[in-house]
């Protein structure tokens, strides 16, 4: 069984879902992103989604804009995140899922970039402007190199789209619970249940959800009723308000992550 | 290119395909949030396509609000300036609102009407596709957000108060470098948010399918007027034509017209900047490579790991990393040339026109104009070009002024 796979089964197993933390890699610098990331594993991340940051982020909120920008005037390339990741391979052996937008992928050629992403340790990519009508190239690729499929779903995709987009998954499923781009909201939101069951007579993969959850409350609401939650710009809006105060993030990340995580179970 | 490599010929009323490829380009790169209302889009457009009572509304309207046909206009003085080819110029500075956008602002907000939709959203480089929006959305009382880009409020000042005046919500966009695509950015997010209720009028031949194909649609009017026109001038078709191209709008629209009319040669003329170095300019073809870019797959200026690079034109309307995907497969067949423009040519071909015709052009149009001018001189007096003039420069004075007098 793969690194994804194994870490649904395994919270399936402790009867409550998985906690996907997402952070933008390199933000604000290859070493305290380095460190962040570590720090939500060890707060019990059970599968990270690494941003890669994209000069052009249009399906993201404001908290992710600045944050791929902070990662880019610090100097992350793609050579840079690959390296991320192997970094954090030496310690630990969480699912890494890229979140990222094609042009990155393509401008190496897909196959090459698939390639390294696989001997990175990457487990997932998620592409967030690639629907699998354009998907080919990729897919074939992630299927000769072994690198599993992420997929979003959303409250405007009609039931005749969930089958092809559960025929080009192999991870699991994002479903994005409002229409949006990224961001922290007061509300999660209604329906869901409704939503998962849905997607789940089109997929046997598991069913994260995200979009605007950043409270424990939040976190435990979801976990109800889903495989998987997703926090990001709860967790960025750490990194940015420490800003001053590298040193000290981590520990205070840990604390913010390790409180979310809590409401999965 | 190599031969190989070359599109088989697929005759032009035939592309794009099904899926909106033109070819290798185009299609749909989005966020799954739009696919439903891109693929709703592109089924309602197939079928005011063909309705003539949509036709017919958009006939009457491009009429009576926005002021077709424009005038085929006989450029004497620079022709005898140059002393080559007749110069003749396509006067679509002289439409409603001051240049071809409006031809698909108003097809475009006929379309959200009978598709239900009450809010307009819309990007914005120049301002001139914002104040059509604008414009339009007054007409038809509709709701409407415009998105542009800071520096390009900056630059473009005249044009966000007239969109204001008309009712347009004006909203700035700090993130990027705070121009037409960082617009873009901003109101595609708009987009995935308020997706059920709002359309998007993109301003351009660029993006997802259906845009490409659409905005083209709305702007061949010119190139079918022209045709009827240089024909009753001159009793045959011109030599060779020239547009800008910014995403490639008024230049599909002239030329789409004529393509298999082998023998008038077409050309695209991009912004050439302070000359083609990172960063300096926005000509697509001189650095760009093949890529993905808000919706659409064509050439970027990008760098090797494909993060999108900073642009510059002294024109706000082609400051843009992208071009459009048709642009970029009638590159390939060579049925379309393509040129560039720098700062300085444009200023000067800015002010030469408007010495020698009284007539001032947009900046963005003034591209094509010193290519025009250059074809112009190298064609013996027995050929015709035909300049697109998209737009006219009365937005653009305030800039040329103060460059002017930094030249000075
Ligand atoms: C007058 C004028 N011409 C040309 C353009 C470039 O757009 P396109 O290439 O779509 O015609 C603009 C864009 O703002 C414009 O205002």
């Amino acid at each position: 069984m793969d690194r994804i796979a194994q870490a649904f089964a395994r919270t399936r197993r402790e009867k409550r879902a998985a906690f996907v933390a997402y952070l933008c890699a390199g933000d604000p610098d290859f070493d305290t992103s380095l460190a962040a990331c570590r720090a939500v594993l060890d707060a019990g991340a059970d599968v990270l989604e690494l941003g890669v940051p994209f000069s052009d982020p249009l399906a993201d909120g404001l908290t992710n804009q600045l944050a791929a920008q902070r990662a880019l005037e610090g100097g992350m390339t793609t050579a840079r995140v690959f390296e991320l990741v192997r970094r954090l391979r030496e310690k630990s052996q969480v699912p890494v899922i890229f979140y990222t937008y094609y042009n990155l992928v393509f401008a190496h050629g897909v196959e090459n970039y698939v390639r390294a992403a696989k001997e990175a340790g990457v487990d997932g990519l998620l592409v967030l402007d690639l629907p699998p009508e354009e998907a080919d190239e990729v897919l074939a690729a992630c299927t000769k190199h072994d690198l599993k499929t992420v997929f979003i779903v959303a409250p405007t995709t009609p039931a005749a789209r969930l089958a092809r987009i559960g025929a080009a998954a192999t991870g699991f499923i994002y479903y994005v619970s409002r229409e949006g781009v990224t961001g922290v909201r007061d509300q999660v939101a209604a329906n869901i249940p409704e939503a998962l069951a849905r997607i789940r007579q089109h997929t046997a993969l598991p069913v994260a959800v995200g979009f605007g959850i950043s409270t424990r409350e939040q976190v435990r609401q979801v976990a109800r009723v889903a495989d998987g939650v997703v926090v990001g710009s709860a967790l960025v809006n750490v990194i940015k308000d420490n800003l001053a105060n590298c040193a000290g993030l981590p520990a205070r990340l840990r604390i913010a992550a390790a409180e979310l995580v809590s409401g999965t179970a | 290119m190599s031969a190989a490599a070359k599109p088989t010929h697929v005759p032009a009323d035939q592309l794009p395909d099904a899926a909106g490829h033109f070819g290798r380009y185009g299609g749909v790169f989005v966020p799954e949030t739009l696919m439903t209302a891109l693929a709703e889009l592109t089924a309602a457009y197939q079928q005011a396509r063909v309705d003539p009572v949509f036709q017919q509304e958009l006939r009457h309207h491009l009429k009576e609000f926005a002021g077709r046909p424009t005038e085929l206009y006989f450029a004497e003085r620079l022709t005898q300036h140059c002393g080559g080819a007749k110069i003749y110029f396509k006067r679509e500075d002289l439409l409603h609102t001051g240049a071809h956008k409006i031809n698909n602002a108003l097809g475009q907000a006929l379309l959200a009407k009978r598709m239900g939709k009450k809010r307009i959203i819309a990007e914005t480089g120049a301002g001139q596709h914002g104040v059509a929006t604008a414009a339009v959305c007054a007409k038809f009382g509709l709701d409407c957000t415009v998105y542009m880009g800071a520096v390009d409020m900056e630059r473009q000042a005249l044009n966000v108060f007239r969109m204001r005046l008309m009712g347009a919500k004006v909203t700035a966009v700090e993130a990027g470098q705070k121009t037409l695509k960082d617009a873009v950015n901003e109101a595609m997010r708009d987009w995935v948010a308020n997706v059920r209720g709002t359309h998007y009028i993109l301003g351009s031949a660029l993006g997802s399918h259906p845009y490409p194909m659409m905005v083209r649609d709305f702007h061949r009017v010119i190139g079918q007027e022209l045709r009827e026109q240089i024909l009753a001038r001159e009793g045959r078709l011109p030599d060779e034509m020239v547009a800008c191209v910014g995403g490639g709008s008024n230049a599909i629209g002239c030329f789409h017209e004529f393509l298999s009319d082998k023998a008038v040669k077409l050309i695209g003329v991009e912004a050439g900047g302070r000359g083609i170095r990172r960063g300096e300019h926005a000509a697509r073809f001189e650095g760009g490579k093949l890529g993905i870019l808000q919706g659409s797959k064509t050439y970027i200026l990008q760098d090797p790991d494909g993060q999108i690079e900073l642009t510059h034109s002294v024109s706000a309307g082609l400051d843009y990393a992208a071009i459009g995907p048709e642009h970029a497969y009638y590159r390939d067949t060579g049925r379309i040339e393509f040129a560039y423009a720098t700062d300085d040519e444009v200023l000067e071909a800015f002010q030469l026109c408007s010495r020698h015709e009284g007539i001032i052009p947009a900046l963005e149009s003034s591209h094509a104009i010193v290519h025009g001018l250059k074809r112009a001189k190298a064609l013996g007096k027995d050929k015709i070009v035909i300049v697109n003039l998209s737009g006219r420069g009365d937005k653009d004075v305030q800039t040329v002024q103060r460059l002017l007098e930094q030249k000075a």
